[in-house]
């Protein structure tokens, strides 16, 4: 069952002087349970295409449907709801709220949706366990280093209990240990949780464990690779 | 979570924060203080205009303020009299005649307002005889005895049991005199009403003016508590239809413009103070949303609506305005409180506060209206400071936010 469908999308920048065509009629279908990877080179519309299917901006023409929901129906603040429902977000910089402590952070997503502060505290505290922070839940994000900061963050996009998470190169600034923890958190999420997860990177790690590898050029899709799961978990790769 | 969201954002920046909340401090403080002083003078001005100068509420001739002639009279003031020492909450009336006159002693002269009246009466509406530096009030001398004032007696040169002519128009329009010698000399704080107030007794003037029998002009009123003020003055208007009756706010425009009036310059002054104040919280808070425009964008994109943003920027605002706020005035108060029991002296001033009628020691009071105002207008300060940096806040576009470094 496709979670995300793109159907000929398109987003124009006006540019000073000339049209910027930054994502340029890219058709898409994203299966619920996919571990995909968006790769392509600087300016190869990867940032822009990730924005719209995550409701952060919106296609200059074309549609984006989030399980059945054509976000270009909603209005502003139904958007704000509805990527507050339905969609996790990993930020490349972690962007943790820099004030709270890794519990606080974790449970302010949930705070926004209106869940009770026991139901809150517990369910932070789960998941930051799930991640490996189950001993850091009150450290604040400057006392993490910039792997655990980006734990905290895949804990935050999970509280929300979305359908998907969008992480946008959620591993540049780590180091290869911190990325294979991160990435092998990730996809025992994706295997047991069934979470769709959408990630734009030019990691070759990340690459390596995706199950499917959309290659984006020039705002067009230009390769779309599935592979097996069994392929990428397997002893040899 | 919002508000402790935005408390902790306050303290991203400890000194930034606590800068502003010491200007607030310092300004509210000064604010508070300045109103404390202001009302402890005035009200002592006032007590003392009451007490001393003008009594509570005043009774004469409809004609007799403007016109100030001997002609326009009260009949039967001792009747009168009895009647109003019936009426609640009034603890003192006396008979008062009021005349124009020059006064004179063997080295110069002066125009004075002669006041007739019964001593013991006065006493009950006036504490003027509290003030009697020299002499006794209306003892000591069997006739004609006199009380002035110090600043008069120095400038007539003249000391107790000196003589001095008191000369007058009388009721029938005979140009009159009468020898008197000073029993007393009293010195108030307000040295231009020393000087030109002198009091004698109420049966030697009332013969020496020829005025008729039971007849004066001016009869005082003195109350047990201000609360009683509209009440009695009411009852008297009633009571006298064809007579003036005045409180003292009417009676001394001057003390009625301070009682009211002063206010609103106080209001005038704490409002510049706030003015300034929140163009410092504008500033603090605007910096502070510029600095977190990644982390805003970042709340935006996984779900915080603008209105949540909004009141977030505002909590901020609005909380250092208070703490700042309410230590400024907490200690404003504790001064006040402090001043109060002491009293500030400005003995070097004396010459300046008294020539206005002021006593050279203030003892600031608390005015817990304008406290209770003031607290709510540095809530509103840190509102209305609030609204730039927040709207800027919500303008600021996720996706972009979430790029700038």
């Amino acid at each position: 069952m496709s979670i995300i469908t793109i159907k000929d999308l398109h987003k124009v920048y006006d540019g000073t002087q000339v049209e910027v065509h930054a994502v340029n009629g890219v058709t898409l279908n994203i299966e619920e349970g996919e571990f995909s990877a968006l790769v392509g080179p600087s300016g190869s519309g990867k940032t822009t295409l990730m924005n719209m299917l995550g409701g952060l901006d919106r296609p200059t023409s074309g549609q984006v449907m989030i399980n059945g929901t054509d976000l270009s129906q909603l209005k502003d603040s139904e958007l704000i709801d509805f990527r507050l429902h339905h969609i996790g977000f990993v930020f490349q910089s972690y962007n943790l709220i820099p004030v709270l402590t890794a519990l606080e952070n974790v449970e302010f997503i949930m705070h926004l949706q209106g869940i009770p502060s026991a139901e809150r505290y517990a369910r932070a505290k789960e998941l930051l366990e799930a991640v490996g922070l189950g001993d850091r839940l009150n450290s604040r994000p400057g006392q993490l280093s910039g792997g655990q900061q980006q734990r905290v963050a895949v804990a935050r996009a999970l509280a929300s209990k979305p359908r998907y998470v969008l992480a946008d190169e959620p591993t540049a600034n780590l180091d290869s240990h911190s990325t294979e923890n991160l990435l092998d958190i990730m996809e025992e999420l994706n295997r047991k949780e069934n979470i769709t997860f959408v990630f734009s990177t030019h990691d070759a790690r990340v690459v390596k464990k995706a199950h499917r590898v959309i290659v984006l050029e020039d705002g067009k899709v230009i390769s779309d690779e599935v592979r097996k799961k069994e392929v990428v978990n397997g002893p040899n790769e | 979570m919002i508000i402790h969201v935005a408390w902790r954002n306050i303290w991203r920046n400890p000194t930034r924060s606590l800068v502003v909340i010491l200007a607030m401090v310092v300004g509210m403080f000064a604010g508070i203080f300045m109103v404390s002083f202001a009302k402890g003078m005035m009200k002592e001005r006032l007590n003392r205009g009451i007490e001393t100068e003008v009594s509570h509420i005043q009774i004469h001739h409809p004609k007799f303020r403007e016109a100030d002639e001997l002609k326009y009279q009260i009949k039967d003031v001792f009747q009168k009299i009895k009647d109003i020492e019936q009426i609640e909450g009034v603890n003192g009336v006396s008979p008062r005649i009021v005349i124009q006159a020059m006064v004179a002693s063997a080295e110069t002269g002066s125009g004075v307002k002669l006041i007739g009246t019964d001593p013991d009466r006065e006493k009950t509406v006036s504490n003027l005889y509290t003030y009697i530096k020299k002499g006794k009030w209306f003892e000591g001398i069997s006739r004609n005895p006199v009380v002035i004032g110090q600043k008069l007696a120095d400038k007539l040169s003249v000391h107790v049991r000196s003589k001095i002519v008191l000369t007058f128009q009388d009721d029938e329009g005979n140009i009159t005199s009468g020898a008197f010698r000073i029993a007393g000399i009293y010195q108030t704080v307000n040295t231009s009403f020393d000087e030109t107030h002198v009091y004698v007794r109420f049966d030697d003037l009332d013969q020496l003016a020829a005025l008729p029998q039971g007849a004066a002009q001016e009869i005082a009123v003195h109350l047990s508590s201000q609360k009683y003020l509209n009440q009695v003055k009411n009852k008297l208007s009633d009571m006298y239809p064809n007579l003036e009756v005045l409180t003292w706010k009417k009676l001394n425009p001057e003390f009625g413009y301070i009682n009211d009036v002063y206010d609103y310059y106080l209001y005038v002054f704490i409002i510049i103070i706030l003015l300034a104040l929140g163009f410092g919280i504008v500033n603090t808070i605007l910096m502070a949303v510029l600095e977190r425009v990644k982390e805003l964008g970042m709340l935006m994109a996984i779900g915080m609506k603008k209105g949540r943003i909004f009141r977030m920027i505002m909590w901020e605002s609005v909380m250092m305005s208070i703490i700042g706020g309410t230590l400024g005035v907490g200690i404003g108060l504790l001064v006040t409180i402090w001043t109060n029991h002491t009293g500030i002296s400005f003995d070097s001033y004396k010459t300046g506060f008294e020539a206005l009628g002021y006593g050279t020691t203030v003892h600031p009071i608390i005015d817990w209206g304008i406290t209770i105002n003031v607290m709510v207008l540095v809530f509103v300060t840190g509102i209305v400071a609030a609204v730039y940096p927040a709207l800027k806040a919500l303008k600021l576009n996720p996706a972009e936010a979430l790029r700038t470094e």
